[in-house]
């Protein structure tokens, strides 16, 4: 009988009751603020049903669903989406690598800095949805006007925390670099990269919303496939539910895009969380 | 560490002769000599300002805009007041740093259990204290086997237990390794415990030269480091209270 009292009074069971009430705390947390917007979809769809949302105007989620289904069964999804992500790659590709390059070459070096970061800082200034017309008439209304789009909007974001990523290094480790024999090479590998990886990151995930964007106004111009071109011929024919699917995925693709980064931030970034980790 | 590789250190270590480094108008180094013979432990002493740590980032290497003429014979290591351990990489890679060689693995392990950190290799540096953060900057420089270990205040963020046992530790692994130091400080009582030779730097220049003779292990109570200490507070200007 006494044993159980007696572990009872060591105070290091303390934390351990006091941890699952804590983590219940936040699960019915969680679930409270789930609430509201099942209850929004809810009213929704029930307002759909009855006739006091239009059909035309806005149809019932479980409509859009089904619509979403019957297209990609029939292989129509799979085509368009498939035309609407290799543009995303190419663009970010192609944006992204310029950003990194002339970002790297400006916060390295000094002749970089002054040759590439004034016209870059001025160009930031215009926004880039704004040069459709002049890009129009540039690279035309084909598939290149979507891609570079893409890659200008991806630009900018990569650009600016390649720089401040390699800026705000401590100076003092990379001394320290340097008394350990590390030359430039080297340095660069294990100082510079590593320690601008956080800001890489964050202007890669910033990029990939800048190119969703850019992708949502490029495909509405004379796009002959794509999820863009799947809305602008819908409305045309007034089905609404494959305007709203349409707007769905683009949704679903931003945040499928921003949870993959977040994974790879937690893998690549393991030491930021040392101090938690033990 | 025991392979030390046969140098010729019948010379001196270091020589450094008329060191200038000014920022702007101000003269911090005003011409320097400083001569460092094979397994000697010179402590460099100054006011906060007086340029100590300017000197060091000379003999270093790390500053391309001082004047005069300084050699290492031999190879150095710095360890610095901060750990500047890169925090992206785990304790025994910040050790292995810049290294090459098959058995890399076994002199960082062999350096890490010289300063009491053996077990630590897969930890963070973000997960130890200071004082063990500052054991794997001690494990790093001697993990290279220098000739030469430069001191920048190396236990001046420490608290003062800590600083004690890292003087210990310090005095351990150069009666082992016997590799020469230059330990810049501003605690008098460190420069008196662990060097045979303390420099004043007052004014940009060698201001006096005080041979240090207390024995192997000098004990902080020994009279004749009262009487070095009283000197030496006097010439940094701390009258005698």
């Amino acid at each position: 009988m006494s044993g159980p009292a007696l572990a009872e009074a060591i105070p290091a069971v303390v934390p351990d009751r006091a941890t699952p009430r804590r983590s219940r705390a936040r699960a019915s947390r969680r679930w409270r603020r789930a609430v509201s917007p099942v209850v929004l979809v809810l009213a929704w769809e029930v307002a759909a049903r009855t006739g006091l949302l239009a059909a035309e105007k806005l149809p019932a989620p479980s409509a859009v669903l089904a619509t979403g289904w019957r297209l990609a069964r029939d292989g129509t999804l799979g085509v368009h989406l498939l035309d609407s992500l290799t543009r995303a790659a190419l663009g970010l590709l192609i944006g992204g690598g310029l950003a990194l390059v002339l970002g790297a070459a400006a916060g390295l070096l000094r002749l970089g800095d002054d040759l590439v970061d004034p016209p870059v800082q001025m160009a930031r200034m215009l926004p880039h949805l704004g040069l459709v017309p002049l890009l129009i008439i540039w690279v035309g209304i084909g598939e290149s006007l979507k891609v570079t789009l893409v890659a200008l909007g991806a630009f900018f974001p990569i650009y600016f925390n390649t720089y401040a990523g390699i800026r705000d290094i401590d100076e003092r480790l990379v001394e320290a670099a340097r008394t350990c024999g590390l030359g430039a090479a080297a340095r660069l590998r294990h100082v510079v990269l590593p320690g601008a990886l956080p800001a890489l990151f964050l202007g890669l995930r910033l990029a990939i919303g800048a190119a969703w964007l850019s992708l949502v106004v490029g495909e509405q111009v004379n796009a002959q496939t794509g999820v863009g071109f799947l809305m602008m011929e819908a409305r045309e024919f007034s089905q609404t539910d494959v305007v709203v699917l349409g707007l769905l995925i683009y949704a679903l693709l931003g945040l499928a895009s921003d949870l993959l980064i977040r994974y790879a931030e937690r893998r690549t970034l393991a030491w930021r969380r040392g101090l938690r980790a033990t | 560490m025991a392979t030390r590789t046969a140098r010729d250190l019948t010379g001196p270590l270091l020589t450094a002769r008329a060191v200038t480094r000014s920022f702007g108008p101000a003269v911090v180094l005003a011409g320097v000599d400083l001569i460092i013979g094979a397994g000697e432990t010179v402590a460099l002493l100054g006011g906060s300002g007086s340029g100590k740590s300017t000197l060091l980032r000379v003999l270093a290497g790390l500053d391309g805009d001082a004047g005069g003429e300084h050699t290492v014979h031999g190879t150095a290591a710095v360890v610095f007041q901060e750990h500047r351990l890169l925090p992206w990489k785990r304790v025994a890679d910040n050790v292995a740093l810049g290294l090459t060689g098959p058995d890399v693995d076994d002199r960082v392990g062999r350096a890490l259990a010289e300063v009491g950190l053996a077990d630590r290799g897969r930890a963070w540096p973000a997960e130890l204290s200071g004082g063990q953060a500052q054991r794997v900057a001690v494990a790093r420089a001697l993990v290279r086997e220098p000739d030469l270990l430069l001191l920048d205040e190396p236990f001046g963020a420490l608290d003062a237990l800590t600083r004690l046992r890292m003087q210990g530790l310090l005095r351990r692994l150069r009666a082992q390794h016997g590799f020469a130091a230059l330990l810049v400080t501003h605690d008098v009582e460190e420069a008196l415990l662990l060097a045979d030779r303390v420099l004043l730097l007052d004014d940009g220049v060698i201001a006096e030269e005080v041979p240090v003779r207390l024995g192997p292990t000098p004990s902080p109570d020994d009279p004749a480091l009262g009487a070095l200490r009283r000197h030496l507070l006097d010439r940094l200007g701390v009258p005698a209270g």
